[in-house]
């Protein structure tokens, strides 16, 4: 050990590795766990009451859980748990809602193809994405085609439709229409042009100014005596268009908000280098804006996928709706706890998902110092 | 008076004139900030305007490529007159670099993507040769080595330098710098005027706002100094900084230089 005191010329003093208490877990601990007499107090009660609620929670949920009972008394005979069996049995209803059983491979095929189709976008890495961006977008028209029938497919009535599968089909047709349709209405709000400004200032504060519940009694009633007698137009379509609209016009505040962001040197910049509104807008301007509004992007997003939900009200058969026919039924009363949970994981895993992408989108794009 | 200041006033040959502004004046609302301004730029020449702050000199290089719009007088920019119509713009634009104060680098884009934007959508460039041509000037603005970097990772002069170079990659025949070492720190505002003063002989026409008189006497063949939006006195940099003719030249000359 030399405890001497060593001194260097200036410029050469070495590159010491930093003292243990200041890194790894133990600092960790340290600041966070234990970095007072009143936090290592609370950290102490906090894992006491964790102690307490955790293991009784996983015994109900999991250990003596029921998933091969056939009704309610059977669970209770085989177990204290959780009665899964009810899940179980229900859970093509719930993904499906009441899509004719022999037709059900098309909702699959539409599935897996929306991964297909939403990969090329997501990342950029994907082999081959010149291509499958070709694909991406046409996939609007083969979804449409596998659901709903045509093309020498069996024509399948939207009021068949139910389950996640509306859920999952209501929110990415309202996330996907309603992103480039906000960009556009945000654009159209801070334009030069007049008319154009006052329109879609009109458009926004309206939409926002109504409750989606009411735009949505508006597709299901009111739109029926608007349209000439005799137009066929189907109520999902209807409900699409709205929850496309609505969500477009939050979107377009958010979006706004970024644009307002960005400094007036980029447009002059983009300007004095001769690029034209359009190029200014999408190769400099919007990448920036968007990449600031994302947190508000997706929370806008998962917004309106939690209020998917809301088109029970107008009849359509979300997994809400169905849990309702589901406790109907004597075998299954009572179980609500189970089927609202599960209902729940399946919200909060989708929902959990987007923001996640979000994050990884926001560090993909930093471009700067890192703190 | 010099023979910079009378070639001015003479008719000159069209082809050998980048810049003329003929009786421009400009408001901002109630206020006048150009009034009646003459100037002729010829093809390749280096002009450093000065002036206290407010004077006009921003905004009357910012007239020169739109950014500004002028409403009164005529400026015509390599034989095109700016007018509304927007095509004509956009075809000055082309010919027109800019540089400004705060880099306004695209911050979401790498340095050679910088440098290559505005001539693969604005010329059609295709891009192996834009990128080509991007490595070029910045080897000649010394920064090859960060092409791949974004500009936020390049410190102040490093991210004018790119600036500069972005300009050149559009082969413009005019250049303006809206005060380019401003807002640097002292250190790095010598390796942006050096490789403006290496940019001299390219036959690029510069107009340059600054205060940096040590670089406007070897850079420039005229400087102008500006004072409430008119241009009172332009004559070569020797004559200009040594025997200053009007009372508001000799003043502002005595304060920059006292600092």
């Amino acid at each position: 050990m030399t405890d001497t005191t060593q001194s260097y010329a200036p410029g050469t003093h070495p590159d010491l590795p930093p003292p243990s208490y200041s890194r790894g877990p133990i600092k960790w601990m340290r600041d966070n766990l234990f970095s007072s007499p009143t936090n290592t107090v609370l950290t102490l009660l906090g894992a006491y009451l964790l102690y307490l609620a955790i293991p009784p929670f996983l015994d109900w949920f999991i250990f003596d859980s029921v998933f091969d009972a056939g009704s309610r008394n059977e669970c209770w005979e085989k177990g204290d748990g959780a009665c899964w069996s009810v899940v179980v049995v229900r859970f093509s209803q719930l993904v499906y809602g009441f899509y004719p059983e022999h037709l059900r491979w098309r909702v699959d095929t539409a599935f897996i193809l929306l991964f297909v189709a939403l990969g090329p976008i997501l990342y950029d890495k994907v082999p081959f994405r010149r291509y499958l961006i070709g694909f991406s977008l046409i996939y609007p028209v083969v979804a449409f085609f596998l659901l709903w029938g045509g093309m020498g497919l069996e024509h399948v009535e939207s009021s068949k439709f139910g389950g996640f599968m509306l859920t999952v089909l209501i929110g990415v047709t309202g996330i996907g229409a309603s992103l480039p349709l906000g960009i556009l209405l945000a654009l159209g709000r801070r334009s030069d042009l007049l008319v154009l400004k006052v329109i879609c200032i009109c458009f926004i504060e309206f939409i926002r100014g109504v409750p989606l519940i009411t735009l949505l009694f508006v597709a299901s009633t009111l739109l029926n005596y608007f349209l000439p007698p005799g137009t066929y137009f189907d109520l999902l379509l209807r409900v699409l268009i709205m929850v496309t609209l609505f969500a477009a016009a939050y979107l377009a505040e958010v979006i706004r908000g970024g644009l307002q962001a960005i400094p007036k040197g980029q447009f002059e910049a983009a300007m004095a280098q001769g690029l034209s509104y359009w190029k200014m807008m999408g190769l400099v301007v919007l990448p920036q804006a968007m990449k600031i509004s994302i947190p508000g992007i997706v929370n806008t997003f998962i917004g309106l996928y939690k209020d998917t939900t809301l088109v029970v009200i107008i009849g359509l058969l979300d997994p809400l709706g169905l849990s309702q026919s589901i406790l109907a039924d004597s075998k299954w009363q009572g179980l609500s706890t189970e089927i609202y949970i599960f209902i729940a994981i399946f919200f909060f895993l989708s929902c959990f998902g987007m923001s996640g992408y979000s994050i990884y989108l926001e560090n993909k794009l930093h471009t700067g110092h890192k703190r | 008076m010099s023979q910079a200041a009378a070639r001015t006033m003479a008719q000159a040959d069209p082809a050998q004139v980048a810049v003329q502004m003929i009786g421009v004046h400009k408001w901002y609302g109630q206020f006048h900030v150009l009034k009646d301004i003459n100037l002729s730029v010829d093809a390749g020449e280096r002009i450093v305007i000065c002036g206290p702050s407010g004077s006009g000199k921003s905004t009357m290089i910012r007239c020169i490529n739109r950014l500004e719009e002028h409403q009164r007088g005529q400026i015509i920019v390599d034989g095109i007159e700016l007018t509304n119509d927007i095509r004509k713009i956009d075809e000055i634009r082309r010919e027109v670099g800019m540089v400004f104060q705060h880099f306004n680098l695209f911050p979401h884009l790498t340095v050679l993507e910088n440098c290559t934007l505005a001539p693969i959508w604005v010329k059609k460039t295709p891009k192996a040769e834009a990128e080509d041509i991007a490595m070029q000037y910045l080897t000649r603005v010394k920064i090859p080595e960060q092409a791949k970097k974004y500009p936020g990772q390049l410190s102040g002069g490093q991210q004018q330098r790119v600036a500069i170079a972005r300009s050149l990659c559009m082969s413009p025949k005019i250049m303006l710098f809206d005060e380019p070492t401003s807002a640097l720190d002292p250190e790095m505002i010598s390796e942006v005027l050096d490789v403006m003063v290496g940019l001299a002989e390219t036959g690029i026409a510069m107009l340059c706002v600054t205060h940096e008189i040590g670089f406007a006497r070897k850079f420039a063949n005229r400087v102008i100094f500006m004072d409430f939006g008119e241009i009172i006195e332009q004559n070569d940099p020797e004559e200009f900084f040594n025997n200053p003719q009007s009372d508001r030249t000799k003043l502002f000359l005595s304060q920059i230089l006292h600092n």
